[in-house]
């Protein structure tokens, strides 16, 4: 039952085979078997997860359910949930029990999903390895000895282990599809817009983005129909129409023309990973898809252009977090400067502070034109350039990251590598577009993603291309062994 | 040597919304602290900003009203600094493109002549909270109330030579904003407030000197007093050889002195930059043409009517239409007066002006209300009152005694008109006056002008002043001169 996909679950709930309750102690026992070796989780919600699986037994009984009530998921430790501690990975909110619900979170709730816990990830997002975490590093359970890759390090963990049978993630640089090539789930971000970003601690607001983490597409399906959509509490979220994602997912993929940029597949690649996506694109020609080369001549910009205004954007989102209303206050501040000092000196990691120094530097007056600006202005060609290359073609493929998951402790220490490992995945966050990572196949035992890029709001034919090619492949089907 | 001063303005205007700038938490004046400060106010991790329509709608009304332009698009940005009462760490205001771009404002000076005073721009922004330092030990306490609370600030070209054009100014837009019902206008509470700008040069000088900047001033005497006090503090500096630091100064009212609060070196670096929570606003013209056709009638646009439509003088006219609830008051007065005009007018600027500041009440507070005022002023103009009598009506309607009609009768204060006892009475005091009589012949016509006073003031003692005073003139001179 526990290597079930939502799908699968739902099925089960509304035959009767199995309670949300018994399908919720039996992962919280996955859970306590496996948490420890992991670390996937912050907190687990035993409680109140089994309160709200016998609700939503109820509901089902009543004739309430919606096709995902009942099953339990973990949220990534980013978004706040009413009277459970939301950390975001920091000492700086190991107290922070938020007093309300994020909308996504909510959403979630309104459609009968248990919250089983809440998963571990780089301090406040910042990190692609989950090393930065105050929790400690999430493992990948393909190998303990490796990384999960960040931020939602924890979620991708958690699903590759069936700890839970789906997860959320958030995805700013590409920390929703990097950890899921590199634990082998399937990772969508959407449209930036596309889900509220009400209640999701900020990291950088122009290109935050929380999207499912699954499985299968199909699943992904699933949760997008709960959670995307318009949200009066947030600004930025999309007015556009929303689609019932599984509705096209069985559609033809004949005809569809996949752009492969030259800049994706060049210099830096490990070759195994080039063959497996090469592959993985000739699932889909066999099933009626045209490939071409296309150029992406920016990409090289995109990283500069993002750890710019990425820190830029976190410098003041986290200026909040001053130990005046709410986190960690330092012991006995002796004036304002020394609580605001050590309070934060003391809260954040040394990332965090990286990052906030980085952008503090580039908003300075004197430099503001020569880094922010410019980096904007990277932001427009790196999106002018992908709608040029959508005149042509219907979706980008390419792999996810360069190389499978690096070992622990391997570029924790040299952030400049580890900058570089979100190559193929930062552009789709500065354009604002969605993209997916499906597993692809393995190399060295570790699993490998490939990467489906499309233009805004085409997150069905995403899951669409994705739920065709795995119902070709069975990479997404692999557990590790040791969960098994 | 002779010394020009250069002042420019930035007037924080809290907006009168009913809901925050970016949150729906309440706006109410003296709630108990931290009652009215939601989770955005709080700056709670998560929380994000959604734009409240009115104040964009009030600081376009405000713009229009001073024949400013108002871009199609405007943006929100972040000025980042760290203070305990701002809870995100920076607070959500306009940099690049504000809401309202250039402007300008037309002020009365003393002389009577009108002056045109550049608006820069002016854009909305959230103010911060409140810190207490006292009351907590040795604590701060914080009160989010106001947090969130919607400002438009004004800021003006450094047109201003002297505090008094300064406070004139101020006035103006107090003025403006009152009668565009956008602001409260409230200064005690904070409504209305302002920083200035200072410099002086010599008189033939064209570069500016150095400024000074004054802060966070709210009535329009410290707006002079400040002002004043300052310039005599730069104009001492300079003649004594020193020079004006670019600094942040803090007025005192107490001690009547600036104190400087902060250096140029030691200012912030705000780090302004778009604020991405926030998409950019943009303004239709259909928006801005139909809040044209809604704008309510300007002072200097009611100024001139009173002027044609009233006949009253330049002076009057000014000071009826210098608060919009005054000018309504006029002509609520005027419209029960049976459109006396120029009496409601003497009576609104004379005696209710004088009571209203002697309490130191508003028109609003007035015990007397206009429909009072021009019952009264209707029993002058039809002779049941003389003015002296008037005098006591209103004394009596001050002090909620009933309308005019009701206080002529329970005093008995009927004017007497009817000419047979008109005749009657001066026919008494010429029999009882005969000295009088025979001095006041006797004497040539510009002496005779004087003496009749004589005359007049017996017959309104002896009617106990209810006699037409003016009917007992005609009569005595009918008389005295056959």
């Amino acid at each position: 039952m526990y290597q079930s996909t939502l799908a699968q679950l739902s099925t089960a709930l509304e035959s009767g085979q199995i309670s949300s309750a018994e399908l919720t102690r039996l992962y919280l026992a996955r859970c306590h078997k496996f948490n420890n070796s992991l670390n996937c989780f912050i907190t687990l919600n035993e409680e109140l997860a089994l309160q709200q699986a016998k609700y939503a037994d109820k509901q089902r009984m009543a004739g309430n359910a919606t096709p995902l009530t009942g099953i339990p998921v973990a949220q990534k430790d980013i978004f706040c949930t009413n009277g459970i501690k939301t950390s975001c990975g920091s000492k700086m909110l190991d107290n922070f029990i938020a007093p309300y619900d994020a909308t996504i979170i909510e959403r979630m709730n309104a459609a009968g999903l248990i919250i089983l816990g809440k998963t571990n990830m780089d301090e406040f997002a910042m990190g692609s390895s989950n090393e930065t975490s105050f929790y400690g590093p999430v493992k990948n359970p393909w190998d303990k000895n490796h990384v999960p890759g960040g931020s939602s390090g924890g979620s991708a963990s958690a699903v590759a282990a069936r700890l839970c049978p789906a997860a959320t993630g958030t995805d700013t640089g590409g920390s929703i599809r990097q950890p899921a090539s590199f634990c082998g789930v399937t990772g969508l971000k959407p449209t930036y817009g596309r889900v509220s970003r009400y209640g999701m601690i900020a990291f950088a607001s122009s290109l935050d983005q929380a999207g499912p983490m699954t499985q299968t597409a199909e699943d992904a399906a699933l949760m997008m129909n709960v959670i995307a959509g318009f949200d009066q509490r947030d600004s930025t979220s999309a007015a556009h129409p929303v689609d019932d994602y599984t509705a096209g997912l069985n559609d033809s993929v004949a005809g569809l023309r996949i752009g492969l940029p030259t800049q994706y597949f060049g210099e830096g690649l490990d070759s195994d990973i080039a063959k497996l996506i090469e592959d993985g694109i000739k699932e889909l020609e066999k099933l009626g898809a045209t490939c071409r080369e296309i150029e992406l001549p920016n990409t090289a910009l995109s990283i500069p252009a993002y750890y710019v205004v990425a820190p830029a954007e976190c410098s003041s989102n986290l200026s909040r977090f001053d130990g005046v209303r709410f986190g960690y206050r330092c012991e006995d501040p002796k004036d304002m400067s020394d609580l605001y000092l050590r309070s934060r000196g003391e809260g954040f990691g040394k990332e965090v502070k990286r990052r906030i120094m980085i952008g503090t530097y580039v908003l300075s007056a004197g430099y503001y034109e020569a880094y922010y600006l410019k980096a904007q202005r990277v932001r427009h060609l790196i999106s002018d350039e992908f709608q040029t290359a959508f005149n042509d073609i219907d979706v980008i493929a390419s792999p996810t990251t360069t190389a499978a998951a690096f070992k622990l402790n391997e570029k924790i220490n040299d952030p400049i590598s580890m900058y570089f490992s979100d190559i193929y995945t930062v552009s789709a966050n500065l354009a604002g577009l969605p993209a997916i990572s499906i597993p692809a196949g393995f190399v060295k035992q570790l699993p490998v993603g490939m990467q489906l890029i499309g233009n805004y709001f085409t997150e069905s034919r995403l899951l669409n291309i994705a739920h065709q090619y795995q119902k070709m492949t069975d990479w997404h089907q692999q557990v590790p062994r040791e969960f098994q | 040597m002779a010394w020009e001063t250069v002042i420019g303005l930035e007037v924080h205007s809290r907006l009168a919304t009913k809901s925050k700038i970016f949150s729906g938490a309440a706006t109410a004046y003296g709630a108990d602290p931290n009652t009215q400060a939601c989770a955005v106010d709080l700056g709670l991790p998560g929380v994000l900003p959604v734009l409240n329509e009115q104040a964009v709608l009030m600081a376009i009304k405000f713009g229009l009203a001073i024949n400013a332009v108002i871009p199609e698009r405007s943006i929100f940005s972040r000025k980042n600094y760290f203070y305990p009462d701002l809870p995100k760490g920076y607070q959500i205001s306009q940099f690049e493109l504000p809401i309202v771009s250039k402007g300008r404002i037309d002020i009365q000076l003393e002389d009577g002549t009108t002056k045109m005073i550049g608006i820069t721009r002016a854009h909305l922004e959230e103010d911060a909270g409140k810190s207490m330092h006292t009351g907590f030990g040795d604590q701060t306490g914080i009160d989010l109330n106001r947090a969130g609370i919607p400002l438009l600030e004004i800021v003006s070209e450094p047109d201003m030579r002297n505090a008094k054009e300064a406070v004139a100014y101020m006035k103006k837009i107090h003025a403006l904003v009152r009668y565009l019902e956008i602001c409260d206008g409230n200064m005690q509470e904070g409504s209305l407030r302002c920083d200035v700008n200072v410099s002086v040069r010599p008189q033939d000088q064209k570069a500016l000197g150095t400024r000074t900047e004054l802060k966070n001033i709210n009535s329009f005497r410290f707006v002079e007093q400040a002002i004043n006090i300052e310039i005599e503090r730069q104009i001492d500096i300079i003649e004594n050889g020193g020079e004006i630091i670019q600094e942040t100064r803090l007025y005192d009212s107490v001690k009547n002195e600036t104190r400087s609060m902060r250096s140029k070196e030691e200012a912030n670096d705000y780090r302004y930059f778009p604020d991405p929570d926030l998409l950019p606003v943009q303004i239709k013209p259909d928006l801005i043409a139909k809040i044209r056709n809604e704008l309510p009638e300007l002072p200097n646009a009611k100024k001139q009517r009173f002027m044609t439509e009233f006949r009253l003088s330049n002076y009057d006219s000014g000071v009826l239409t210098a608060q919009k609830e005054m000018a309504d008051y006029f002509e609520v007065c005027v419209a029960t007066a049976a459109g006396e005009a120029k009496l409601s007018a003497n009576w609104i600027t004379g005696e209710l002006y004088a009571a209203l500041n002697k309490e130191n009440k508003d028109i609003t507070e007035s015990p007397v209300s206009a429909e009072l005022l021009g019952g009264m002023i209707k029993r002058i103009k039809d002779g049941t009152l003389s003015g002296k009598m008037a005098k006591q009506v209103f004394a009596g309607m001050w002090n909620g005694e009933g309308d005019a009609d009701a206080i002529i009768a329970s005093k008995g204060l009927q004017q007497v008109t009817d000419t047979n006892a008109i005749e009657k009475l001066v026919d008494d005091v010429i029999a009882n006056s005969q000295a009088q009589v025979e001095q006041y012949q006797n004497s040539k016509p510009d002496k005779q002008s004087k003496l009749i006073g004589y005359f007049v003031g017996q017959a309104m003692k002896q009617s106990k002043g209810t006699a037409n005073p003016q009917q007992v003139n005609d009569s005595l001179q009918k008389k005295l001169n056959r």
